[in-house]
């Protein structure tokens, strides 16, 4: 069902060009879809039915990131209801969801979750922006780097150090700081993958204490378990792109003749085109299974390796379907005219989000 | 073939490395370093120099302004020029339709053309693939027809690079229809403002207008134009292609960004309280580069070795560009790997001359996925891989 009202939208609001379109545009973003994704309940799906949500399945968020990745939809939907929603849904009290859940759903509020610093890499341990109580406030400095959406957000989610040092696990808190605060300041860009994303520096930046999502110090697993489902977000996102590749590179190979013929009958490139299969296969069966687990009563960390194996697998299939999808196109296939070379920019760009295939083997082995 | 340098070379290298960090401009390497894209004039500018020292085309024959130095001396020159980051000479003219005019063209030609080249005056562009005629460039289609003592050029070539820079333009052409695709074809050259000419770009996924296409509606070009005989130019682009490809194995400049990239990482954060220098995994993946690099350098000093006892660049120069690209492509994705993050901002703008506005990312790592994107081509093009394995197999193993 969700697949098929994607699949609908996309045929009427969503073709090449009009994606060209909406990335070229000031915001980025299509505010017509966007109201589109909420009348069609497509905001609720990563909610828990008691948060209002259709039930925040993870495999409902992949048949819907599936399709999304076919179109390379540039909607800030992750950034927006996966990880902003999905902090506030984690964290937050009754009166935070009440206050910000709800005008999500309906398409009135745009989210960005600041979780990611210069020197910390992938770690979302590493956070070296510090909120210092002042009265019944604290006062946040330093500095983000790419936030998702961070253009558009109204409201950004930001892991801040309320104690410890830089790498310690405890004394990480999420707070909701209004984009509008003084000493917020964004430099937003467009991505490689023709997303919106920003950096961003808090320079003493007032925060009422009671935006603190949670108990104070204690966000970290919550963080980790939120960017998770983003994870797999993404990673489904993959999938779908990356069976458009393969289609795509099938059927280019079927109407592109060199040496008389087309280049689909030789051998050497049908086995290619056949490990792409393989590949896009595995990549698939991978992120189901990593749904279906986050969806299971299964351990927290059962959950984490299972996201990991996903991530890991799926960013060696972007970059053997990706490259070869591209080489087998020849020159067209890195122009701008065609949909090829932006769907591998988008499944590369998958590869490095929430980390690339190293970092998650690494997590996968130490957890 | 050695291992070590003799005293002579060592001597030459110095001299070499003496020359560039006098006369290479500094602006020029200012702009490599910080990765901003060199302009026409950057490279002519550069070229000038290296012309005015002689050491334009250490590939030419002496007679024509070459060099004259040995196999090493050029295997040293071109890593001290990488060392340096100096640009390589564009290629079209000096090391792609030079060789064919010396070999193939007449006194006439020579005198006309080849100065030019070596001086930089003038810059070429290369007019081979077609949109129809890739891998498969001998079924190529434009046209050229005979009429008194001019040819009526028709057509459209595609994956011109930096066309539109370009005052001249080599073509293969169609001039018999009637005969075996190879047979056919001849080599013409084309002065680019001739009447019916028209050069439009084409806009490549890293945001750069690099390759353009150029179409050709009935453009008179005179037939002292026409290299060696009509209906022989399959040949000559054959030697053409040899030549680019022992060009293309990029050794110097493969290890000049190895090292630069081992720097780099032990001052970029590892996120857990130490640098990339310290991360096993990494530091294993540029090891790997390394070895295959070492590798391909020995490849290609046996190859320059064979050459220098008097046998003509052979097959065995596909290995050249197949493992060139390739380690290439795997440094490309290395480099994009230790930017993370920092690699998916699209702002193309930032490695433009005169960019003013705040720069994201440090070290150009906000170029890494823009150069990952771009150099996908390599392996594309010059005889695409494939292609290169397609003449290992007919011409080495006989299959």
């Amino acid at each position: 069902m969700l697949q098929d009202s994607v699949q609908k939208f996309v045929h009427r609001h969503y073709s090449f060009d009009d994606r060209n379109a909406i990335i070229d545009s000031g915001s980025g973003y299509s505010e017509q879809c966007w109201q589109l994704f909420a009348e069609l309940g497509w905001l609720t799906v990563p909610f828990r039915e008691d948060d209002g949500g259709f039930g925040g399945l993870a495999t409902d968020m992949m048949v819907l990131m599936e399709e999304f990745g076919k179109a390379m939809v540039v909607e800030p939907f992750v950034p927006t209801a996966v990880l902003g929603g999905g902090l506030i849904a984690a964290l937050g009290s009754a009166q935070h969801k009440e206050q910000h859940l709800v005008p999500l759903m309906e398409g009135k509020l745009q989210l960005g979750a600041a979780l990611y610093e210069a020197s910390g890499r992938y770690n979302l341990a590493s956070v070296g922006t510090t909120a210092k109580r002042d009265g019944d406030h604290y006062v946040v400095s330093g500095s983000k780097i790419l936030v998702l959406n961070g253009e558009a957000a109204q409201q950004l989610l930001v892991s801040v150090r309320t104690q410890g040092a830089e790498r310690d696990e405890h004394g990480i808190s999420v707070v909701l700081i209004d984009a509008a605060s003084a000493g917020v300041h964004k430099k937003a860009y467009t991505t490689v993958d023709g997303h919106r994303a920003a950096q961003i520096s808090f320079t003493d930046v007032r925060v009422p204490v009671a935006n603190c999502l949670g108990a104070e110090g204690e966000a970290l697993s919550a963080l980790r378990r939120v960017v998770d489902r983003a994870t797999l977000c993404v990673s489904a996102e993959a999938v779908g792109a990356l069976d458009m590749l393969l289609q795509k590179t099938v059927e280019y190979s079927k109407t592109r003749k060199q040496f008389g013929t087309a280049i689909g009958t030789f051998q050497a490139l049908q086995h290619r085109m056949a490990d792409m299969f393989i590949e896009c296969q595995l990549a698939r069966s991978i992120v189901v299974m990593a749904a279906m687990k986050l969806d299971s009563d299964l351990t927290e960390q059962e959950k984490a390796r299972a996201v990991s194996a996903a991530k890991s697998r799926v960013g060696r299939a972007i970059r053997k379907v990706g490259q070869e999808a591209v080489q087998l196109h020849g020159g067209i296939g890195i122009t701008n005219e065609l949909d090829v070379g932006h769907l591998f920019k988008r499944v590369t760009g998958i590869e490095t989000l929430f980390g690339n295939s190293d970092f998650h083997t690494a997590r996968f082995a130490s957890l | 073939m050695n291992a070590s340098f003799t005293a002579e070379e060592l001597q030459f290298q110095e001299d070499a490395r003496q020359f560039l960090e006098a006369e290479f401009p500094k602006d020029i390497r200012a702009k490599v370093e910080q990765r901003v894209r060199l302009e026409k004039d950057d490279y002519v500018r550069w070229q000038k120099i290296l012309y005015k020292k002689g050491w334009a085309a250490p590939n030419w024959p002496e007679e024509h302004g070459g060099t004259g130095w040995t196999a090493v001396q050029k295997y040293i020159f071109a890593e001290q020029m990488a060392r340096f980051g100096a640009p390589e000479p564009v290629a079209f003219g000096m090391k792609m339709v030079a060789p064919v005019i010396y070999t193939y063209g007449n006194e006439e030609q020579k005198k006309r053309f080849l100065p030019d080249i070596l001086a930089s005056n003038v810059w070429w562009c290369q007019g081979y693939s077609e949109p129809n005629s890739g891998s498969d460039l001998a079924s190529l289609k434009t046209s050229a027809v005979r009429e008194g003592d001019h040819y009526i050029v028709n057509g459209t070539k595609t994956w011109n690079t930096l066309g539109q820079y370009a005052d001249w333009i080599f073509c293969l052409v169609r001039t018999d229809n009637s005969v075996k695709k190879q047979e056919g074809i001849s080599f013409l050259l084309i002065d680019m403002k001739t009447p019916g000419i028209k050069v439009s770009p084409i806009y490549l996924i890293d945001g750069t207008p690099e390759v353009n296409e150029v179409y050709f509606e009935n453009v008179k070009v005179p037939v002292e134009n026409l290299i060696g005989e009509e209906n022989k130019g399959w040949t000559y682009a054959k030697v053409l292609l040899t030549h680019e490809r022992t060009n293309i194995a990029g050794v110097p400049r493969s290890k000049v960004r190895l090292e630069k990239l081992r720097m780099l990482a032990a001052q970029t954060a590892d996120g857990n309280g130490g640098t990339l220098s310290d991360d096993p995994i990494f530091k294993n993946k540029i090891a790997e580069a390394e070895i295959q690099v070492l590798a391909l350098e020995y490849a290609e000093l046996r190859a320059l070795a064979a050459v220098s006892v008097g046998k003509a660049p052979g097959p065995e120069s596909s290995i050249l560009k197949v493992v060139g690209t390739e380690v290439a492509q795997f440094i490309d994705e290395l480099y994009m790997e230790m930017a993370a993050w920092q690699s998916l901002p699209f702002v193309p703008d930032q490695f433009v001359e005169g960019f003013s506005g705040e720069e994201i990312g440090e070290n150009g790592e906000a170029a890494t996925a823009l150069n990952y994107f771009n150099n996908r081509k390599a392996s594309i093009y010059g005889g695409s891989n494939e292609i290169q394995k397609n003449i290992i197999c007919k011409a080495v193993l006989g299959l």
